[in-house]
């Protein structure tokens, strides 16, 4: 398991990116002057995007992990477009993008020849956003898993084709309002009862390695990514990612609406290995789901012009199925030992986090 | 790249996306800042507590010690005695519970004394002389500011030791006196003329027969008010004060058994947990008015009530026999005065001890052209300056509250107007920052983490000795406490900013500049994620000009 534990107390503790109070080696890849910008500068992905955001966040933690000896095949889509119209590139490694459907084949490919050329330092990445992932490539992928080879598959998944005007993909969630699942009619927006979770499936490929993990949580995204830099095989990380724009929220808002996401149990973190849950980042305030879709004008129309109280209930059903299932409330004063456990929080102060629930209080 | 040159079709070399200016898609800009946080903004002596406290939060005790002490020569004094304003308005009860400031600066003078650290030494001689009249809080505080200033000051002082009400109002057990001797001796130590058991009677005469340039004033507020209270030949009526001072000379008064205690403010308290310690049975505090309207502070009628102190609300003394008291008891009316019922009652006290309030002695004013008196109290402008031109005023003898703390930021302003008017100058105090409010926080990034209590002497023991009652916290504790800080409104250098900006455009400067990090408004686009995500409210998004 990623040997990350967070840090009590010191002011911030190990929730900020960096914190002058704890050892260089305790803060993030990100806090390092000289990480390694796998995005660079000028990439044109809209203002306050998760997804750039997020493939720097692990990418860099990649290149850090390898000393920069990765290559990335990237799949179609936001990531692909705004990081290189033609000429420029943001990469900072060697990227290349063939097509929306094979990036797993190809990071396959590029593996296989890594090998054949008796190359065994140099690692392979894929990645892709939810559309290449979860739809497109989904059948690539599965192949990747099921035949073991060695790459890490990154899924950017901001729960929609957000690249070309928002439309509904399989990791779109029930009642959010697309381009293709419009706020109108007696059930507005997507439809509940379709939609995949991807990492669970990537788990019943019993892989050696599935994470989740979102940009709220830095510190536990690079571990996961650390970890998965350290061993050999097929291995699948699943990113939330914020869209300001297909999400309808306010461009400075992408971190907070992640943690949101994570806190309302709306997005399970937790990784696994060979079919099995071994590790849970639980929640540290929990929340109700209104609190993580009241700020998302895809949402919208279950607040105005009249609250649809039955759609919350269910959204908020789904959420504590999350909870339960995955475990994601920390039982006692010390967790469950599994993974990353909120090692901070002792009897006291959980007691007063559930007081400030009951209150009503939010981030 | 002029592509008017390239044939048709061909092939480019990969350029970098660094050539994207994307700073043009902006129409907000980030911009550092610094707030000022409400812990200094309430310090009635002027302190930076959240500088201070960023300097304790990375073990460096010196640096933050020295911090305090470019404002308040005292800390280990105020670390005990401080009503700590600081405390109350600290952003951080909206979270769990205020920083625990009071104790950490107690633990950092406390460490000063331990390891000998010495106050900075004065400024070259200015050749002006400064006389201060009263060597209580106010005075010393003076003193020491005037002293570093490069003035000659002398400390004069009627009665036979330096501390004023520190040292005769407020006991041993709130202040042990080897605190209070080691940071008036660091003061005294700077060069200050110590004159004692010198009586001014006349403010005037005494600067122009000294050959003084200025004059602060700070002989506080001493004589203790009276009630009129119809009593029996035999009763035994005593006024707080002197019982406090009798304590402190060394020579405790016989209260006896049973004592009542008249009044509701701090001298109250003191008095009736003096009796207490000093063998009194029954200690009971007999207050006009309710809870609510109390003037004492609230942790010393709690530690009071845990001695074991009784209080009798809503009740005035009519009358004092030998061994026994008519009370009458009161109801506040709809103004909230309190108004007699008639229902009387009979209670058995030894003695009663008057604790209503003191009043100035202002006779050293009453030859000096130009004084005001409103209220009992000389009347000062901003630069604390009273009508008499060089003549300066502060501490309990203006109106203000009656605070150690207010003390000493009087006689901190007061030094600065001082020498300015020295100098012919006027001193202009530094623009006060925007208020860092709680609002303007994340404070998702904080730890969890409640304040550490100071251990307090176990009530039952403390009732019976003049031990200090609240202890000091450990290294470690103390460390723990300074870091529950929030940094209100002051980078803290957590690497958020730099880390969660999309584009890469925020810099982080090796070394700092005047701030930490600073903006790349090539590439920002104003997405306003690092102010958003910066925990203690220090970015700002300012609106582009166009």
């Amino acid at each position: 398991m990623p040997p990350y534990t967070r840090v009590p107390f010191l002011q911030t503790g190990s929730l900020v990116v960096g914190n002058r109070l704890l050892a260089p080696e305790q803060r993030t890849v990100q806090a390092d002057p000289a990480r390694a910008n796998a995005i660079t500068c000028g990439h044109r992905a809209c203002q306050g995007c998760g997804e750039a955001l997020g493939a720097r966040y692990a990418l860099d933690a990649a290149m850090r992990a390898t000393g920069g000896d990765v290559i990335a095949a990237n799949a179609t889509g936001c990531l692909e477009v705004f990081s290189t119209p033609y000429p420029e590139s943001s990469w900072q490694l060697p990227w290349v993008h063939s097509l929306f459907a094979n990036a797993p084949a190809v990071a396959t490919g590029i593996a296989a020849a890594l090998r054949a050329k008796g190359n065994d330092h140099t690692r392979v990445i894929g990645q892709g956003g939810d559309g290449g992932t979860v739809d497109i490539g989904f059948a690539c992928l599965s192949g990747m898993f099921e035949r073991g080879d060695d790459v890490l598959y990154i899924c950017y998944d901001n729960e929609a084709y957000m690249n070309t005007g928002v439309q509904r993909s399989a990791s779109t969630p029930p009642a959010a309002r697309t381009a293709t699942t419009q706020a109108v009619g007696p059930d507005p927006g997507a439809p509940f009862g379709q939609g995949k979770f991807v990492p669970l499936i990537a788990l019943a490929h019993e892989i050696p390695y599935v994470a989740t993990a979102t940009i709220a949580d830095l510190h536990d995204l690079e571990a996961k990514v650390e970890h998965a830099m350290s061993i050999r095989g097929a291995r699948y990380i699943h990113v939330y990612v914020t869209c300001p724009l297909g999400f309808g929220v306010d461009s400075g808002d992408s971190i907070r609406i992640a943690r949101l996401a994570t806190e309302t149990g709306y997005f399970p973190v937790f990784e696994g290995a060979y079919g099995d849950i071994t590790g849970v980042t639980k929640i540290r305030r929990k929340l109700p789901i209104e609190t993580y879709l009241k700020p998302q004008r895809r949402y919208a129309h279950l607040f105005r012009p009249r609250r649809r109280d039955e759609v919350i209930a269910r959204l908020q059903a789904r959420a504590d199925r999350n909870i339960a299932r995955f475990g994601l409330l920390e039982t006692g004063p010390q967790g469950n030992g599994a993974g990353v456990t909120g090692a901070d929080a002792n009897g006291d102060a959980l007691g007063r986090v559930d007081q400030l629930i009951e209150a009503g209080e939010i981030l | 790249m002029s592509t008017g040159e390239l044939p048709f079709a061909i092939t480019l070399d990969v350029g970098s996306s660094r050539a994207n200016r994307t700073g043009s898609w902006r129409t907000e800009q980030p911009q550092y800042v610094r707030h000022q946080a409400p812990c200094g903004r309430d310090c009635p002596a002027g302190e930076d507590v959240q500088a201070w406290l960023a300097l304790a939060e990375e073990g460096d005790y010196e640096a933050a010690w020295r911090l305090i002490v470019e404002e308040n020569p005292m800390p280990a004094v105020m670390g005990r005695v401080c009503y700590h304003p600081c405390e109350t308005a600290c952003n951080r009860v909206q979270l769990d519970e205020a920083v625990g400031i009071n104790s950490v600066e107690r633990f950092l003078g406390d460490e000063a004394l331990r390891c000998g650290w010495q106050l900075p030494p004065p400024a070259p001689a200015s050749g002006k002389r400064v006389l201060v009249v009263g060597a209580g809080p106010c005075g010393l505080s003076a003193a020491y500011h005037l002293a570093r200033l490069g003035h000659a000051v002398t400390l004069r002082d009627a009665g036979p030791r330096v501390g004023g009400m520190m040292r005769f109002g407020i006991p041993r057990y709130r202040l042990p006196r080897e605190i209070l001797d080691a940071e008036i001796q660091r003061i005294l130590d700077l060069g200050v003329a110590l004159e004692l058991d010198t009586h001014v009677p006349d403010a005037l005469a005494a600067m122009r027969d000294g050959g003084f340039d200025a004059c602060l004033l700070a002989v506080g507020a001493q004589l203790a008010k009276r009630a009129y209270i119809p009593a029996g030949s035999a009763a035994k009526v005593l006024d707080a004060l002197a019982v406090l001072h009798e304590m402190d000379r060394g020579e405790p008064p016989r209260l006896g058994r049973r004592v009542v205690v008249y009044g509701g403010g701090n001298t109250a308290m003191d008095a009736a947990r003096t009796a207490k310690r000093l063998g009194a049975e029954e200690a009971i505090i007999v207050y006009r008015r309710n809870r609510e309207k109390m003037p004492a502070h609230e942790s010393e009628l709690e530690e009071a009530l845990q001695e074991g102190i009784l209080v009798k609300w809503l009740t005035t003394i009519k009358r004092a026999d030998q061994g026994r008291l008519m009370v009458e008891r009161m109801e506040l009316d709809a103004s909230g005065y309190p108004q007699p019922t008639g229902e009387l009652e009979e209670l058995e006290a030894d003695s009663v001890v008057l604790a209503l309030g003191q009043d100035t002695d202002l006779s050293l004013l009453e030859g000096t052209p130009g004084i005001e008196v409103q209220d009992g109290v000389v009347t000062v402008g901003e630069d604390m300056m009273t009508g008499a031109p060089g003549i300066f005023a502060g501490g309990d003898m203006v109106p203000a509250d009656r605070t150690v703390t207010v003390a000493v930021g009087h006689g901190k302003l007061a030094a600065r107007h001082i020498d300015a008017w020295l100098a012919g100058r006027v001193y202009e105090p530094p623009p006060a920052a925007a208020a860092a409010t709680f609002e303007t926080l994340n404070t998702w990034y904080y730890t969890d983490a409640p304040q550490t209590v100071r251990p307090s002497l176990d009530a039952v023991r403390r009732s019976s000795t003049f031990d200090e009652v609240v202890l000091g916290l450990d290294a470690a504790s103390a460390l723990f406490e300074a870091r529950r800080c929030m940094s209100c409104g002051n980078c803290f250098a957590c690497d958020n900013c730099f880390g969660v900006c999309p584009d890469n455009a925020v810099i982080k400067l090796e070394p700092p500049g005047s701030y930490q990090y600073e903006v790349d408004l090539d590439y920002c686009k104003g997405c306003g994620m690092c102010a958003r995500e910066c925990p203690c409210g220090a970015i700002e998004m300012v609106s582009e000009t166009i």
